[in-house]
């Protein structure tokens, strides 16, 4: 594991842990604050497994008035807090800092209300993103973003991250389907930011908090809009002989004026890693495998599918499957899907990384990540979100082996790089967290880095909400992180990951 | 030398002029170090298409963008376009349409209620005041197309945001803060757009029918039906006269509802539609592709309310709340539209004063929606507040103003006294 400098442990914070408990027990019911090793361990990491640090305490508060209480005890007291929902991100957002307490949101599971009329949710924020979609869907709604970890990913965690999905190319991310939310500031006031309307009025609070990564405030409550369910769902499976033809062929699809639902790329490594695994029944023979997905009504879906394929073929498609049936559609995505868990059985570790590029940039970016992974001699494969530019190296390491661990991360570092040199960002997904913090420099100068923690400053003086996040502490552009996978195990081996 | 003397001996400007008409951004970031320096405020203006909305202020010199324009960069195939701030929406829209691609937002013409001509404005000021069209409900506002800006603080430093990607999570996400900050925390130089497809086919199904209730129910159904819908406008009798138009058979009340995408399916969807909503055929028309645009563009461009003498306000409520807000302004003298398939009123009221004023607020925050005063006569203007705002909100947006505009020099007090 690799060494991570978070900010500066307050010692005498440290000392005062069991004056702090005993406040926080007058604050909330006393079971619900946590301070034995054995009841803290649980909260040491969230998604990005590879860097763990036990918090000083665990709060679960129950009400937005308790959440409000323990910020303003905390503001007062100086003392650091990390929010976290249900702890699956991938860049460390949620990792806890030795002398924080940390707020667990998990009692917050409740859907407040379905309002059909002005198709919205109104939810507490630790409900998971899918069962939103549960919850609506007899009536034949569903709440279009989808992250791979929709199973467990609560919604509160959602809009911290704004997070996208395989589907955001024609729906958006989180901040394009929320309308409203309820927040607590670290100084303990509580507001509203939009509601079930649009647009809101003033500055747009709710856009500047969503994707914010829990250091501008604590989400207490979130209204989504729903959308009515397509009628029909259709993809075609494409194999074709270069990841150049493959590219050329998305460009087109754009071009063409056709926006697919989604439009996923796998390269030759891991369509071979995931036949292997989850006999996908993917061509093998191919450079590089695509799903296209069209979803609407019968002959919208007809009419795009077929521009798709006119244009596969075009292109020097190698074969083409359209589903004829959804259980056919979901065995396309099934491998795809399978893809990240395949990878664990090549070697016995993997960093998933997440960088954003522009779609006509995938031949040029894929062959610098071949070049690259020649230069560290470690092997590497490619999953691609190719309609909205979302890349996903897999690079496969061993842990155990310190220089193996030191080229992998080099190796990710060096392909962030070279997105944001190519005109696209250090991430589209997962955040920037701790994990890709000191990179942040590649992307922003330090003027533009000075108006951000600027704003930071404006709500949380003493910058005690959730701190060593996203912004660099080091000033230098380097190193670290990724998800870390070991042997195969993720933090939660039962939530896909894709 | 003083200090200020040796700064301002190092750059060509001149000082004196009241109104500066920057052509680079170098000399944007030279008036705005200058200002900063001396605490002048400053009036950021584009093409004036809707300088009329906000509060009045003081301000000493005014900053014209409107010479600093042109198209950085278009790519097609990667969905975005690259402007400088004010480079006029016309040109943008004319580019695209090489392209057959285009801002999908429709944001709103003010040209014709201020002026009585189309002025649709600089995308900077499009940006800034963050008003979208019918298509809202559907693919987003203005703010969900910004991937990026660079900028100019208060301090005259360069900063920017984003980028040209459509997927990216990298730090916070200034650019929905700066959409609809009407010009009071950056002067926008540069901005990444999102640009889509323009859809095959575009046809409106219209319904003849004078009633808010039967309206807000069809759109409700509509809006919630599986047929996709891009607008849906309900027009009352008054205004139905303003749409003569080949294949619309009456001239009376009446709700429309846009289908757009592939020329086949929209022809599957409309039918389903019409049969969803139980029409029968004397009850409706369908508007073509050339005819729908027509409609939709007077929509966009609030062209009922061209020249219009009095006051119009801008009221977004929840779907649910639109009939009972109406009919609580049954007692003013009132025409209106709803836009956004029942959740945006647009509505001029004959007479109003303060008082007035407050009583329609109070309705509006009841039913939890808000109010923009788009346009109002002069002395209630000066007394009246433009934006609605509560304390707390208040508060938080001063923190915010200082943190991008730290001696309030950009457009203070346009939207809020002491912002």
């Amino acid at each position: 594991m690799s060494s991570l400098q978070m900010p500066k442990v307050d010692k005498a914070i440290m000392s005062k842990k069991d004056k702090i408990a005993l406040d926080l027990r007058g604050i909330i019911n006393s079971k619900n604050v946590l301070s034995s090793l054995d009841e803290l361990r649980p909260f040491e990491t969230d998604g990005l497994t590879a860097y763990r640090q036990m918090p000083l305490l665990v709060v679960m508060p129950e009400t937005v008035e308790e959440v409000s209480q323990i910020l303003k005890y905390c503001n007062e007291n100086k003392i650091k807090v990390v929010p976290r929902g249900a702890g699956t991100g991938l860049s460390g957002g949620s990792m806890p800092l030795e002398d924080c307490v940390l707020i667990a949101m998990g009692k917050f599971n409740k859907i407040i209300e379905i309002d059909y009329e002005n198709r919205c949710v109104v939810t507490q924020p630790c409900v998971t993103n899918l069962a939103i979609t549960h919850a609506v869907q007899d009536k034949g709604f569903y709440y279009a973003p989808d992250p791979s970890s929709q199973i467990a990913c609560s919604i509160g965690g959602n809009v911290a991250e704004n997070s996208g999905g395989v589907h955001s190319l024609k729906y958006g991310a989180t901040t394009n389907n929320l309308l409203g939310i309820e927040v607590v500031l670290m100084d303990g006031t509580i507001t509203r930011f939009g509601g079930k309307v649009m647009d809101a009025e003033g500055y747009d609070f709710l856009g500047l908090m969503t994707g914010s990564e829990g250091l501008l405030g604590v989400i207490t409550e979130v209204t989504v809009k729903i959308l009515k369910s397509p009628e029909v769902v259709k993809a075609a499976l494409v194999g074709f002989p270069s990841i150049e033809d493959a590219g050329n062929c998305v460009a087109q699809i754009i071009a063409e004026g056709c926006i697919p639902a989604g439009m996923e790329i796998m390269d030759k490594a891991l369509t071979k890693a995931t036949n292997d695994y989850s006999k996908a029944g993917y061509p093998t023979d191919a450079e590089a495998m695509m799903i296209i997905e069209f979803d609407g009504t019968e002959h919208e879906v007809e009419a795009y599918i077929n521009k798709a394929k006119e244009i596969a073929e075009k292109n020097n498609s190698s074969s083409l499957k359209i589903s004829k049936s959804n259980e056919e559609r979901l065995k396309f995505w099934a491998g795809r899907k399978a893809a990240f868990p395949a990878c664990g059985v090549l070697a016995p570790d993997y960093m998933c990384m997440d960088g954003s590029i522009p779609r006509g940039k995938l031949a040029e970016v894929l062959n610098e990540i071949s070049r690259l992974s020649k230069k560290y001699n470690l092997p590497v494969a490619n999953a691609f979100h190719a309609g909205d530019g979302n890349l996903h190296p897999l690079i496969m390491f061993d842990a155990n082996d310190k220089e193996s661990l030191r080229k992998c991360e080099e190796f990710g570092a060096d392909i962030l790089k070279y997105c944001v040199k190519v005109g696209g960002a250090l991430t589209g997904e997962h955040g920037v967290g701790i994990e890709k913090r000191e990179l942040m420099c590649e992307a922003f100068n330090d003027k533009d880095i000075q108006q951000q923690l600027t704003i930071k400053v404006a709500l949380d003086p003493n910058s005690l909400l959730n701190p060593g996040k996203v912004y660099p502490i080091l000033r230098k552009c380097a190193e670290e992180g990724r998800v870390h996978v070991h042997g195969g195990k993720t933090k939660f081996p039962d939530i896909p990951r894709f | 030398m003083s200090m200020e003397e040796k700064q301002n001996s190092q750059t060509s400007l001149d000082f004196n002029q009241n109104i500066f008409k920057p052509t680079s951004r170098e000399e944007i970031v030279e008036i705005v170090k200058n200002c900063y320096r001396r605490n002048i405020p400053l009036e950021i203006n584009g093409l004036k298409s809707k300088n009329k909305i906000g509060r009045n202020f003081q301000s000493e010199k005014t900053l014209d963008l409107s010479h600093y324009k042109g198209i950085i960069d278009y790519k097609p195939e990667e969905l975005y376009i690259k402007v400088k701030a004010g480079t006029p929406l016309k040109e943008i829209v004319e580019e695209l349409n090489k392209n057959n691609q285009q801002l999908a937002f429709e944001p709103n013409d003010f040209g014709y209620l201020f002026s009585g001509e189309s002025n649709s404005g600089s995308i900077g000021g499009v940006v800034s005041c963050n008003f979208a069209g019918s298509r809202r409900f559907k693919v987003g506002s203005v703010r969900d197309h910004i991937l990026g800006f660079q900028g100019i603080n208060g301090k005259g430093e360069t900063i920017k945001s984003g980028g040209t990607v459509v997927k990216n999570v990298t730090g916070y996400d200034l650019s929905k803060l700066i959409s609809g900050s009407f010009g009071t925390l950056t002067i926008l130089t540069e901005l990444a757009i999102k640009v889509l497809p323009k859809p095959e086919t575009s046809k409106t199904l219209v319904i003849k029918n004078p009633h808010l209730k039967k309206a807000l129910s069809y759109l409700g159904k509509g809006l919630s039906s599986s047929t996709d819908p891009s607008g849906g406008v309900f027009y009352p009798d008054y205004f139905g006269k303003n749409f003569v138009l080949n294949d619309l058979t009456h001239e009376g009340g009446l709700t429309a509802i846009r289908i757009e995408g592939p020329t086949n399916s929209v022809e599957q969807r409309l039918n389903r539609l019409s049969k969803e909503l139980g029409l029968l055929d004397q009850e409706l028309s369908i508007l073509d592709n050339e005819q729908s645009n027509i409609f939709w563009g007077r929509t966009k461009n609030l062209e009922v309310f061209k020249s219009l003498k009095g006051n119009l306000l801008r009221i977004v409520v929840p779907i649910s709340e639109t009939l009972q807000v109406i009919q609580k302004f049954k007692n003013y003298e009132i025409k209106y539209f709803i836009d956004w398939g029942g959740s945006l009123i647009w509505a001029s009221f004959d007479q109003l004063n303060t008082k007035i004023l407050n009583e329609i607020k109070d309705i509006v925050r009841k039913h939890h929606g808000y109010i923009t005063l788009i346009k109002v006569e002069e002395d209630l203007k000066a007394s009246a507040d433009i934006f609605t705002i509560d304390p707390i909100k208040y508060k938080i947006s001063e923190k915010i103003k200082r943190s991008f505009d730290p001696k309030r020099i950009f457009n203070p007090g346009k939207m809020y006294t002491g912002i």
